[in-house]
């Protein structure tokens, strides 16, 4: 009896339901419109980078829905832009720059986060708090010292430069995640390994490692696209020799000198999203957990 | 459970490898193991990266082959370097390995922290009262300066401005989106998500050059418009506008480009939130006869009010050290300049370094509350643990 009555009331507070085909209709606009809104500036990017430099620079990007059947394609921009503007180069020297940078903080801050969670020694925990207090601190409270240290090693404008840098500012949150993780580890099976007779580094590279690769995958896909996506620390510490000019420093040398051939800047903008766009669409999963986790960084 | 612990370890271990439960006193040799060992990798390292730098610039070297070998050194290097300490650290007389052995394992992320950032912090704040090449002490004058110099006051209030607007249009955009998305269909929701979420993969630097294109300019009789925005303007009659020039209107033009980037993230975030407050309390609001919108305002919002906080506090963090985007975009001409980009002008283009580290410093005080919040919050984490 009960159950019926409150059935009914349940229903007759229902909208009727032209209202609420009407409702999922307005979503459904309302988020298409967002999802357009957010998605012209890349469009617009892409079509013009395919488009021949005279038309891209005569007719606005947009002209190719209205003419359709009646467009040229070409991938000439592509090819000037690799080439004659060094983002072939560039985009090597990033890569270069990119895989250590994101390797050796992941191997140092590993071995450190294992220490923290499962090793006993004198100030383990006021040294791990540092490195809390360290998360958020601006990365460019380090650029003048650090030049000047690297001036004084004769190590400026070099790949290891950098890749020590990139290194030294993305440690604290990757020994933060990390940490947290192998923490959580169970004990029961820390301890059955020592009773086993394992030593902590067979511990280390047999037990705990293979355990954390989704920590490690989210830590390295946040890394990865911070360093390539970099501008500042590449600028300071790497400098826009062509020989050594990352990706991200060529797109900006192109945007002083070809300020208005919308052809080449397109294209090159185009060439420098596409690999982070690639990893970011192919491991989103990962990406995310690691943006969640990487929320407390600075 | 635990399947890795069936494999027989040759050596037998000595007796007590396991930590002590209490640190005896350590002797002199301990420690000095302790620091050598801490020291050996990250020493080691730098030698054997910079010996591959000068390797690496080689002007003729083959641009595949370096990738390969930066491939080599990231990869196997590093690893190795702690393989071999290991195997050093067994050598060692058996009543120092166990006191040594967390010295290798944490002692290089300990030195690395201590050289990138405990240093230069320190050494950054004692520049900040110094004079532009760092000789003499000036005791605040810098701090005079930059809190009354017309382009550092002009820095400073565009900051405040970014820190306000940019995270109260991502996270606003970023909520109405996730609470709206939340009722599509789950494979249009995942696509629709996907759209707004990619620019966060796309760096300041390309983002800049797509927004460029967007507000793209040509003075009337100088040809056809192709920037879409005043496309749009002649499109309907009216005259195009040269929006990066229009003060002080052009830094919210500036900062369109990091919501663009930053909504992604909010909505990320805040969607997972939404998904987490259980259905029966909405439910439970609904039958009490909540229409749609009191239900998100009254039991939504509340329920994900701290996933809010962290989302708001890490676009203002990223907002407040924005330097790329107005580096390209103007250079902080037309009155756009921020305090990231101010700092880096100042030491690199007017060679200041005690300006631009007072201006460091500015960025640095902005966070100190963070940085005490994480502390705290970190250990109380540590006791319920």
């Amino acid at each position: 009896m009960t159950a019926s009555v409150e059935t009914r009331q349940y229903v007759a507070k229902q909208p009727s339901i032209l209202a609420r085909i009407f409702d999922r209709w307005l979503i459904k606009l309302a988020i298409l419109a967002i999802v357009i809104i957010w998605v012209i500036p890349t469009l617009g990017v892409l079509i013009s980078s395919f488009r021949p430099g005279g038309l891209v620079n005569a007719t606005g990007w947009w002209t190719v829905f209205t003419n359709l059947g009646n467009n040229e394609w070409t991938f000439e921009n592509y090819d000037a832009v690799l080439n004659s503007e060094g983002f072939g180069n560039a985009f090597l020297n990033s890569l270069s720059v990119t895989i250590p940078a994101t390797v050796i903080p992941i191997t140092i801050a590993a071995f450190a986060a294992y220490a923290f969670a499962w090793m006993e020694f004198p100030g383990r925990q006021w040294i791990f708090v540092t490195i809390v207090a360290l998360l958020v601190v601006p990365l460019q409270m380090s650029l003048i010292p650090l030049l000047k240290l690297y001036v004084t090693f004769d190590l400026n404008q070099t790949f290891p430069a950098v890749w020590l840098a990139h290194t030294g500012f993305g440690l604290p949150l990757a020994i933060y995640l990390l940490r947290n993780y192998i923490g959580s580890l169970p004990s029961s099976m820390m301890e059955s390994a020592r009773i086993d007779g394992a030593t902590h580094f067979e511990i280390f590279t047999k037990l705990v490692v293979p355990l954390s690769v989704p920590v490690l995958a989210s830590f390295a896909i946040f890394q990865f696209l911070w360093v390539w996506n970099d501008l500042l620390v590449a600028l300071v510490f790497l400098g826009g020799e062509p020989k050594v000019r990352v990706i991200t420093l060529a797109l900006r040398d192109l945007n002083g000198s070809r300020g208005e051939q919308w052809h080449l800047l397109t294209a090159g903008a185009f060439i420098t999203m596409a690999l982070p766009i690639a990893v970011f669409l192919g491991l989103q999963r990962y990406f995310v957990r690691g943006l969640t986790a990487g929320s407390v960084k600075g | 459970m635990v399947t890795t612990t069936d494999k027989q370890v040759s050596p037998p271990q000595p007796a007590g490898d396991g930590p002590p439960p209490e640190e005896p006193r350590s002797s002199f040799t301990t420690q000095l193991l302790r620091i050598g060992v801490s020291l050996v990798v990250p020493i080691l390292a730098i030698l054997g990266l910079y010996y591959a730098g000068t390797v690496l610039l080689d002007e003729d070297a083959n641009r595949v082959l370096v990738v390969v070998m930066a491939l080599i050194i990231g990869v196997v290097g590093v690893f190795g370097l702690y393989v071999g300490m290991d195997w050093l650290i067994n050598k060692l007389p058996e009543r120092h390995r166990d006191r040594v052995r967390p010295f290798a394992f944490v002692g290089p992320a300990i030195v690395i922290l201590g050289i990138f950032l405990l240093y230069p912090t320190i050494n950054t704040i004692l520049l900040s009262f110094q004079d532009s090449n760092g000789q003499e002490w000036v005791g605040l004058d810098n701090y005079v300066t930059v809190f009354t110099s017309s382009d550092n006051l002009v820095a400073l209030r565009n900051s405040l401005a970014w820190v306000v607007i940019v995270p109260l249009f991502s996270v606003v955009i970023g909520l109405a989106f996730a609470a709206l998305a939340d009722r599509l269909g789950r494979r249009a929701e995942a696509v629709s998500k996907t759209f707004i979420f990619m620019p966060m993969a796309i760096s300041f630097v390309g983002a800049s050059i797509v927004w460029r294109f967007i507000y793209n300019f040509r003075p009337e009789g100088f040809g056809e418009q192709i920037g879409i925005l005043n496309g749009f303007l002649t499109g309907i009659g009216q005259s195009p506008i040269a929006w990066l020039l229009q003060e002080p209107w052009n830094n919210f033009y500036l900062m369109v480009i990091l919501i663009w980037l930053q909504t992604g993230f909010a909505m990320v975030i805040l969607s997972a939130a939404i998904k987490s407050v259980p259905g029966e309390i909405i439910e439970a609001a609904r039958i009490d006869g909540a229409g749609e919108w009191q239900v998100f305002r009254r039991v939504t919002i509340p329920s994900i009010s701290s996933t809010l906080v962290v989302v708001a506090t890490t676009v203002i963090i990223t907002v407040w050290k924005v330097f790329d985007i107005v580096f390209v975009m103007t250079g902080g001409r037309f009155g756009t300049h921020v305090v990231a980009e101010q700092m880096v002008s100042e030491f690199f283009t007017n060679r200041n370094s005690g300006i631009g580290a007072t201006l460091a410093v500015v960025l640095l005080l902005a966070v100190v509350p963070l940085m005490i919040a994480n502390v705290k919050r970190f250990q109380e984490q540590e006791l319920t643990r």
